[in-house]
């Protein structure tokens, strides 16, 4: 295999990183207004992710430097013609953050109220526009010969795309529930079980949707797999569930973000930015890639680094293991 | 078009604003991740509580600078592609690969273990609660070698051929790119430079608290270690500025003639360096300076006769070399920003030495006006840091990659003004609005100053255990 096709892949791993790990911060975030009844209700949810968004977050800045180094045409045209999309995106991760991070340095209810707000904001953007940007990569946009995009942002908000973007924000909703489900404990808990039936079911419509609608006008024999393989999870991870498995639910949850996100770029390959307008504007594997002495570095480091990063990520999960309570909450109060 | 809405002044007004705005964040985590390392370590091995009182003081602080550190440094990678289309494209090859190194070998190191180690203090033992921040540190450090070889391949492009066809430079050896002699010196400039700044805040800090006559159990060792760390910190920083002006002079002597705005070639004693030049620094009229001979000789050559090629002779060669144009930096930005960065660090480095000698053998001095003086070590610091990192932006112009790409050339053709005026817009608001937020919650936790050290429990004689929730 060349390795501008194995970097294709290593790009959907990341982003696949990227939406499993974040997409449950973006799902806690948006449940503030779901779940949270009152303060100590909203910090068991933002609790279950205050040690680790910033570890999940970073998923999509080596996603977006290794795009650099391994596509720098795929990144430069999807930056640049996503510009007012991405600048949203920027905008709400940048309040997300310091939400999390500055909402508890106060005690005023005022204060904690600004907070409040702009997590949910910040969670439900990016969690929107990622679907919304993804799914006009595979639809194509307008291309010119340097590869320059030449539409507006109005362009990017068409049907497909909306029901893309539809579709990552029921999926990292419904999978933000499902691990406070997993990760909490007492009322709460059981709330966000019951939550999750309600939005997973929602969510089994869209998604099957957007997946169908995928396969049936970009697809291959190979997406058709994919995307049935992510329906299937998706419908798993909501009968363990209902089963009360949220282990189990939350793996399939994730399985899905997995699978779906594999939908999307098998049905890109070989094209990494296909042009609408002409095919001979497109950009493939072969024509947006780094030289193989570049990829044969990067492929190098990525080798060393993965065993030790997925070691390290996954001994602090296990090192957070413990579940979120009111009691936790209150306790730490005194 | 309306020359307001010119795409390549608004993107480089917004590069220049978000990259100013995300580097007074930086600094001040690289250098408060080693603080707070060798705070806690010192509590690991001695067990006084003043050391993890101090741990958990500017820990506090630390982690109110991470947030803003973290959440700008999106906005930059992401800047690259945005609004810098056609350098990426033409960089991207050599560019990406340390910016890819970066996130996967640093950024990752950071983001995690500072997590575990704010949540980490009831759920770690000790030592490896220890080994969190140190990893932490280790990753904000690192980051900052792999940004600074790619930014030293704009200072001084290596490791690379170009490819005619493609209209790209095409990287030909890692190692040489990320041993570029810019990084070599950069990189220990600026990491030094960053402990100067955090050493800066722990001295305003603890004059502070001091000048109230409070805290003085912990804030007494905590402005000796500030003080200790700044003279040390910038001792090498000075030391590896002088590399970098050497290894700079080489590669691009132009900026080096824009920091001292030296029109004409001069050798030896001719070769002065101005402190302070009244009058226009175009080199036409000039009314009063004060000029230390050999200066700037040695600076840029290492000998007291050596010859400092003029902009006016460099202008002439490099019309020769790359057409006609304008290969001058805006001058009076280079020969301000670089006295600023000498003047400030070199009067904040004095604060410290004074400071040293004010406070030996115990002793505490009553002038108010002392401590009134030590308070604006940080402010100095980081001042210092952010003109000189404008000084070696600016210098660089009109390249955006010395001698093959023009920052004019770099930018996005497809986004329009207007997008970029929108989004000039939102960062101003945004940052501004966080900054405000962001000095007010430093200021607090400053005031509030360290909490009581836990006391052991009457019945069972054991500590309880800090539990962190946001």
């Amino acid at each position: 295999m060349e390795l501008n096709i194995l970097w294709f892949w290593i790009i959907a791993a990341m982003f696949i990183g990227y939406f499993v790990l974040d997409g449950f911060d973006f799902g806690v975030g948006m449940s503030l207004p779901f779940l949270g009844r009152d303060d100590t209700d909203r910090r068991v949810l933002i609790n279950t992710i205050g040690p680790v968004w910033d570890l999940n977050e970073t998923w999509v800045i080596v996603a977006g430097a290794s795009l650099f180094a391994a596509f720098p045409e795929w990144y430069a045209t999807m930056f640049s013609g996503f510009y007012l999309a991405l600048l949203l995106i920027l905008l709400a991760l940048i309040v997300r953050g310091v939400s999390f991070e500055y909402r508890h340095q106060r005690p005023e209810s005022e204060w904690k109220k600004w907070f409040d707000g702009m997590i949910v904001v910040g969670s439900a953007v990016p969690a929107l526009l990622w679907g919304v940007a993804f799914a006009n990569v595979v639809q194509g946009v307008q291309l010119d010969a340097g590869h320059n995009y030449t539409g507006s942002f109005f362009d990017l908000l068409n049907p497909y795309a909306l029901v893309g973007g539809l579709t990552t924000l029921l999926l990292f909703f419904t999978h933000g529930i499902v691990f406070v489900s997993l990760k909490t404990e007492g009322d709460i808990r059981e709330r966000a079980r019951k939550l999750a039936v309600r939005s997973g079911l929602v969510t089994i419509v869209v998604a099957a949707s957007f997946l169908l609608w995928t396969v049936l006008a970009f697809g291959s024999l190979f997406t058709a797999v994919f995307a049935a393989l992510a329906a299937v999870a998706l419908i798993g991870s909501f009968l363990l569930n209902l089963k009360g498995s949220e282990g189990w639910a939350f793996t399939l949850m994730a399985a899905t973000i997995g699978l779906a996100v594999l939908t999307l770029f098998a049905s890109l390959f070989p094209d990494v930015m296909p042009a609408s307008n002409d095919t001979a504007n497109s950009l493939t594997i072969a024509n947006a890639s780094s030289t193989p002495y570049t990829l044969q570095v990067m492929s190098w480091t990525a080798l060393i680094a993965a065993p030790v990063i997925f070691l390290y990520q996954g001994w602090t999960y296990w090192v957070l293991r413990k579940r979120v309570s009111r009691g936790t909450i209150e306790a730490a109060a005194h | 078009m309306n020359e307001w809405l010119d795409p390549l002044l608004l993107s480089r007004w917004q590069f220049g604003l978000t990259t100013v705005y995300h580097f007074l964040f930086v600094p001040l985590t690289i250098g408060l991740a080693l603080t707070v390392a060798i705070f806690q370590s010192a509590w690991v091995r001695t067990d006084k509580a003043k050391y993890l009182q101090l741990t958990h003081f500017f820990g506090k602080i630390f982690l109110i600078n991470f947030a803003m550190g973290v959440v700008t440094g999106i906005v930059q990678e992401f800047q690259f592609g945005m609004n810098w289309s056609t350098y990426s494209r033409f960089v991207g090859d050599v560019f990406g690969a340390p910016l890819a190194f970066e996130g996967i070998v640093a950024f990752f190191l950071e983001a995690t273990f500072v997590g575990l180690w704010i949540f980490g203090w009831d759920r770690l033992p000790r030592g490896l609660h220890l080994a969190t921040i140190w990893l932490t540190t280790v990753g904000s450090i690192a980051s900052a070698y792999f940004i600074l070889a790619a930014n030293a391949f704009m200072q001084n492009p290596i490791a690379f051929r170009i490819n005619e066809a493609r209209g790209r430079a095409e990287l030909t050896d890692i190692g040489e790119l990320l041993t570029n002699p810019i990084a070599l010196a950069s990189f220990p400039h600026t990491i030094f430079a960053c402990f100067m700044v955090s050493s800066g805040l722990i001295i305003s800090v603890a004059a502070w608290h001091l000048y109230r006559k409070q805290h003085a159990d912990t804030m007494r060792p905590a402005l000796k270690f500030g003080m200790w760390m700044m003279v040390i910190s910038g001792a090498l920083t000075t030391f590896f500025g002088d590399s970098l002006s050497l290894a700079m002079t080489a590669a691009q002597p132009m900026k080096m003639a824009a920091a001292e705005a030296m029109y004409k070639t001069a050798t030896g004693a001719d070769a002065s360096f101005s402190i302070f030049t009244l009058g226009t620094p175009d080199g036409v009229s000039e009314l009063f300076s004060v000029r230390i001979p050999y200066l700037l000789s040695f600076l840029s050559t290492h000998t007291l006769d050596g010859t400092v090629e003029g902009i006016n002779n460099l202008q002439a060669q490099y019309v020769g070399l790359y057409g006609p144009g304008d290969y001058t930096p805006t001058i009076w930005i280079t020969y301000w920003a670089f006295r600023w960065m000498i003047g400030l660090g070199i009067a904040h480095i004095l604060v410290a030495v004074v400071g040293l000698w004010l406070t030996r053998g115990g002793r505490t001095p009553a002038a108010a006006w002392v401590w009134k003086v030590a308070i604006w070590s940080f402010p100095f610091s980081l001042a210092s840091m952010s003109v000189g990192w404008i000084f070696t932006e600016m210098g660089r112009q009109p390249w955006l990659v010395f001698g093959l790409l023009k920052t004019e050339s770099g930018v996005s053709p497809n986004v329009s003004g207007l997008e970029i005026l929108i989004s000039l817009i939102a960062f101003t608001l945004i940052y501004g609005v966080l900054a405000v937020v962001e000095f007010r919650l430093i200021l607090r936790a400053v005031r509030q100053g360290p909490e009581d050290a836990p006391v052991p429990d009457p019945l069972t004689g054991e500590t309880p255990q800090r539990v962190t929730v946001y």
